[in-house]
């Protein structure tokens, strides 16, 4: 039993990895607090039921959800947050004021009951190794995550992308002197990470379904994650989705009703020894 | 606001209820006050101390639940069930800021964010103890003296004395060298350390003091409703003071009044049609931020100034 639950935590950091890769990218790179971030995996799961409602094969909701959710990342950024650049407090502001706006919408149109729906034909079902049995689901979400992880490492740091996204992040004007369009780059990135997000979000309903509040559980995970693991380093997200992951599958077992403090020792732990987060790059 | 202002905003205070026929408009009058105490102690931190917390729900939620508990689940009387609740909050307030202050800026918003989040997570999921997302019962308003606190107008008074004390008090303590420090450590923080001052411990009385003055409306919040649920603790309940006190103008006396207002009014108009307040609230957030940096006061004597300067300037 105790495989199986750890399997489910490491599926559930998957998930999480999924969804705060982008998030911890962008703030951690170019100071850009998403804090919409928690409502937008809520809007993409929506989608994901509405597209397979539609009858969409699966991987064309998930793209449906990445996708429209994207679009809203460059209508957000192009509207707002392009106004705002270098005024973090007031970008912290309007991403909450715009998740307010995205997670009511959303109770509006779709209601207050969970939804969900079934993964594909091929993920259903379990794979047997022995003794052990693994939902495949979650088997998929797992090497999602480390395939995202490696692609994201190799974007950064391997390719030419990568090299002006960190050469923009770190002395934007040079930057811009040898001709690197800083604020595509930026928008890009930005609109990439609200892709990760929505797909997460999609990809999250067979196992988490949907539903109101979502966002904010979401929103807390994701920020116990950069907190503990410290903004814009990969490994950190990788980490800290793992311990929270560990802390979110096996706090309901171990404490039934008070699986939300047993969160709060991470943080309370991180916070007291390394202020910035335990891999977090910028001095705050 | 000089002194005849504040005269004058008093006597209306106290006529109001009089001249409103309807127990409906004196019950949110009453809100009105009790928004107001929070929004002021979300002054001290924001305009004052600049610490913009996104978990100022905190102090004002725990102190909602712990009477709420106190009085009306355990029946202890009710001044010992008001000065526990806000003790609890109290040290909750403490705790929280000696985490928090840890970091700084935009990590100090995330980290009060995460751990306001993580308070309203466990108010939603700890059935024994909050009654979980179907919130709590139980409290009554007690009978003081020989006055019914059932009856909407009395129960106005009592709170517009309240309020009158907790708008004084912060006052007085923005005023006090305290406050000065505290702004000093906003403007000047390298500086005031050389001074010898301890930039750390004077953030860290702020944010309890505030917290203390989100208690106390949190409890008078529990006695109006006398019903809590984990939305006293959720993000909404942090940003609306946060939205009234940049609407009404920051670090004032008037400006978090005005802005409770305003913002108790918006909602009470657009919930009696439509269930979509956090939509207007995050509107009226993102309005405020693009378009009206300075908060309404600032705005409109903008405008004034424009209109007076188009006046006077020759065209051409």
């Amino acid at each position: 039993m105790w495989t199986v639950q750890l399997l489910n935590s490491l599926a559930f950091a998957a998930l999480l990895f999924l969804a705060c890769a982008g998030f911890s990218l962008i703030f951690g790179l170019m100071r850009i607090p998403n804090m919409a971030h928690g409502a937008m995996f809520l809007l993409g799961g929506y989608l994901g039921v509405a597209a397979i409602r539609l009858g969409l094969p699966f991987w064309a909701a998930v793209a449906c959800g990445g996708v429209t959710v994207a679009l809203l990342g460059w209508i957000i950024d192009a509207l707002l947050l392009v106004h705002l650049r270098r005024r973090e407090s007031a970008e912290v502001l309007v991403t909450i004021g715009v998740s307010l706006v995205i997670a009511n919408v959303s109770l509006l149109i779709w209601g207050g009951d969970p939804l969900r729906f079934d993964p594909p034909d091929a993920f259903v079902g379990s794979l047997r190794v022995g003794h052990l049995i693994f939902p495949k689901y979650r088997l998929v979400l797992i090497a999602m995550a480390v395939a995202l992880g490696g692609l994201l490492y190799l974007l950064i740091e391997r390719t030419r992308i990568g090299a002006m996204v960190r050469a923009a992040v770190d002395d934007r004007d040079m930057a811009r002197a040898v001709g690197i369009r800083v604020t595509w780059i930026f928008t890009g990135i930005f609109c990439l990470s609200c892709f990760f997000v929505g797909a997460a979000g999609v990809l999250a309903v067979p196992t988490l379904s949907v539903f109101p509040g979502l966002d904010g559980n979401i929103l807390l995970l994701s920020l116990i994650v950069v907190i503990v693991g410290g903004a814009g380093s990969l490994i950190g997200a990788m980490i800290g989705s793992i311990v929270v992951g560990l802390l979110y599958t096996f706090g309901p077992i171990l404490f039934p009703d008070l699986a939300y403090a047993a969160l709060f020792l991470p943080m309370a732990i991180v916070l007291a020894i390394f202020p910035n987060g335990i891999f977090g790059k910028q001095a705050s | 606001m000089n002194r005849l202002g504040i005269w004058l905003l008093l006597l209306a205070a106290i006529a109001l209820p009089l001249a409103l026929r309807s127990t409906f408009y004196v019950d949110i009058c009453t809100q009105v006050l009790i928004a107001s105490i929070f929004a002021a102690s979300y002054n001290i931190l924001i305009g004052h101390a600049r610490l913009i917390s996104l978990g100022h729900a905190a102090a004002f939620g725990v102190g909602a639940y712990l009477v709420t508990i106190a009085a009306g689940r355990y029946g202890l009387p009710h001044p010992m069930a008001i000065a526990a609740a806000l003790a609890g909050a109290l040290l909750i307030a403490a705790a929280l800021a000696a985490f928090t202050l840890r970091t700084a800026g935009i990590a100090f918003m995330m980290t009060t964010l995460a751990l306001g989040q993580l308070l309203w997570g466990i108010a939603g999921q700890w059935v024994a103890g909050t009654g979980g997302e179907n919130g709590l019962t139980g409290l009554r308003r007690p009978a003081l003296l020989a006055l019914d606190l059932e009856s909407p107008a009395v129960f106005y008074y009592v709170i517009l004395v309240c309020a009158v004390a907790a708008h004084f008090f912060m006052w007085r303590f923005a005023m006090s060298p305290l406050g000065a420090l505290l702004r000093g450590a906003r403007d000047q923080p390298t500086r005031l350390t050389a001074l010898g001052h301890d930039v750390w411990l004077i953030r860290f009385i702020g944010l309890v003091y505030a917290g203390f003055w989100a208690a106390v409306a949190g409890v008078l919040y529990a006695y109006f409703h006398e019903f809590v649920s984990p939305q006293v603790l959720s993000v909404e309940t942090s940003i609306e003071p946060l939205v009234m006190v940049i609407l009404g103008g920051v670090s004032t006396v008037a400006g978090p009044i005005v802005g409770a207002a305003i913002i108790v009014l918006m909602q009470q108009v657009v919930s009696s049609y439509v269930a979509a307040w956090p939509t207007l609230l995050g509107i009226a957030m993102i309005a405020i931020l693009m378009f009206m940096p300075g908060g309404l006061a600032a705005s409109l004597s903008r405008l004034w100034d424009r209109a007076r300067f188009r006046r006077i300037a020759p065209r051409g």
